[in-house]
């Protein structure tokens, strides 16, 4: 009766002189799995601009319709996205837009930190877009 | 002149006393959630301040602030008495408890003994104070009009009254032994080493000791009064604001208390471990004694599970009081045969 006793002080003092596990939070973080689902961000070309050609492919396999593209064309004749909009406050992140895109523009990348005050400002522009790339070297 | 030295000695004891012990207990509920967080293999509180020290102070003002109700099916005069009989009990115990020697001020001729007040009967007078805490649960519980407190309550006075008949007679081992009633005589006798401490000639008793301190000051694995799983809470489900927090310190209050007994019985009280390390002051022996039961204390409460109320009466009355009235008869015995 007694040793039972005296094993279970022994195993909580053994877990009392372990390093806790806990992870604190915003000072220590996990980084997410590589396939992680995340904020999109855009690829870039080698003039540093959007690899995006406008094709619209996106838009169209958005379950949740949360991206808007105007097309226009350069001088050169190349397509590009005039305005590119992705409403992240609407996105359901299911990766699609990216399993679409035909020349590798868009990602989900691996940044799960956004907070706002106001539903406006979480659309996303082309620069927005190209900035997140900060976050998914 | 002398009366006036007296009286200020007086003033001034009880005033670091309690602001000591005080603050022993506000850092007490910051050690247990610390040490219960490690054990748990997490941090414990660590945001407010460097290593969460702050908390206890945080805690406070969160419950300064806080609504305090009074039930309206309350008895109104006994639900705003009964924390205060509990603190009363749990604080005035640690009056007669010597927490030292005792030391000459320089420069003068004045001595100046670390205890605040040095009575015949102090043995008596610590359980008869612990006992009367027991009525600042009871009258809690049973005046807040609420079920639970009622269970929580009826709970208290059956456990509480079974476990001090064997807490009484633990300690009638170490009154035969040293032949007083009065701590400091007692502590004196175990003076010269850890070998003259109580605690190896009265092994059983010692144990016994603790385990119905335990159960005297409501903790895990008797902490039956309060059982939160079942009761909610219990005795002090109705309480909030500084009531409840006045309930809180009476409970850790008790729990210094029952330990700082346990030091001053069985382990020497201010005595050193050896009498080289005399120089040490015997106040800083003392808390570092108490300190150890007070991890012990946390430390089995983040080990054991809480007993079931019939396993509780059982243990008290089947096992713990015949042991204590074996070992008592054992005492007597040798004692009396040593003549």
């Amino acid at each position: 009766m007694i040793i039972p006793l005296l094993k279970g002080l022994g195993l909580t003092l053994s877990r009392f002189l372990s390093k806790p596990i806990t992870i604190q939070y915003p000072e220590e973080k996990v980084l997410p799995a590589k396939r992680w689902r995340g904020i999109q961000y855009f690829e870039m070309d080698e003039h540093g601009k959007t690899k995006c050609v406008a094709c619209g492919l996106c838009m169209v396999v958005c379950p949740s319709q949360c991206i808007y593209i105007e097309t226009a064309e350069d001088e050169q004749g190349n397509r590009y996205p005039l305005t590119y909009e992705l409403d992240v406050s609407r996105c359901i992140f299911c990766g699609f837009c990216e399993e679409a895109c035909p020349v590798k523009a868009i990602f989900l990348g691996r940044n799960y930190e956004w907070v706002e005050g106001d539903r406006k400002t979480f659309l996303m522009t082309t620069e927005d877009l190209l900035k997140q790339k900060a976050f998914n070297p | 002149m002398q009366l006036l030295f007296l009286l200020i000695e007086i003033i001034v004891k009880c005033v670091v006393v309690f602001a000591g012990l005080m603050l022993c207990v506000a850092y007490l509920t910051w050690l247990e959630r610390k040490v219960l967080g490690h054990i748990q293999v997490r941090y414990g509180p660590n945001r407010c301040g460097p290593f969460g020290l702050l908390q206890p102070f945080a805690d406070g003002i969160k419950a300064f602030f806080k609504e305090d109700l009074v039930p309206g099916r309350s008895d109104k005069t006994v639900f705003v008495l009964a924390p205060m009989i509990s603190i009363v009990a749990a604080i005035s115990i640690f009056a007669v408890i010597p927490f030292g020697n005792q030391f000459t001020i320089p420069g003068t001729d004045w001595v100046v003994k670390l205890r605040l007040a040095d009575v015949d009967i102090g043995l008596l007078f610590i359980f008869g104070f612990a006992s009367l805490g027991e009525y600042g649960i009871v009258l809690g519980g049973w005046s807040s009009g609420n079920k639970y407190g009622l269970i929580g309550s009826l709970r208290a006075a059956a456990q509480m009254i079974s476990y001090e008949v064997a807490l009484g007679l633990s300690i009638i081992g170490v009154i035969i032994l040293s032949q007083s009633l009065r701590l400091t005589e007692i502590v004196h006798l175990q003076g010269g080493g850890f070998w003259n401490w109580n605690i190896w000639y009265q092994p059983v008793a010692f144990i016994l000791y603790i385990i119905c301190g335990l159960a005297e000051i409501n903790r895990t694995p008797f902490d039956m009064p309060e059982a939160e799983a079942e009761l909610a809470c219990g005795f002090n489900i109705e309480y909030s604001s500084m009531k409840f927090a006045i309930f809180f310190l009476a409970e850790y209050a008790h729990m210094i208390t029952m330990g700082a007994v346990a030091v001053t019985l069985f382990l020497g009280g201010w005595q050193p471990i050896i009498p080289q390390l005399g120089f040490i002051p015997g106040v800083i022996w003392f808390c570092m004694k108490l300190f150890a039961f007070m991890f012990f204390f946390i430390w089995q409460r983040g080990t054991f599970p809480r007993l079931r109320y019939d396993q509780i009466m059982k243990f008290g009355w089947k096992i713990l009081l015949p042991l204590t009235l074996v070992n008592l008869l054992i005492t007597g015995l040798i004692v009396s045969l040593r003549g």
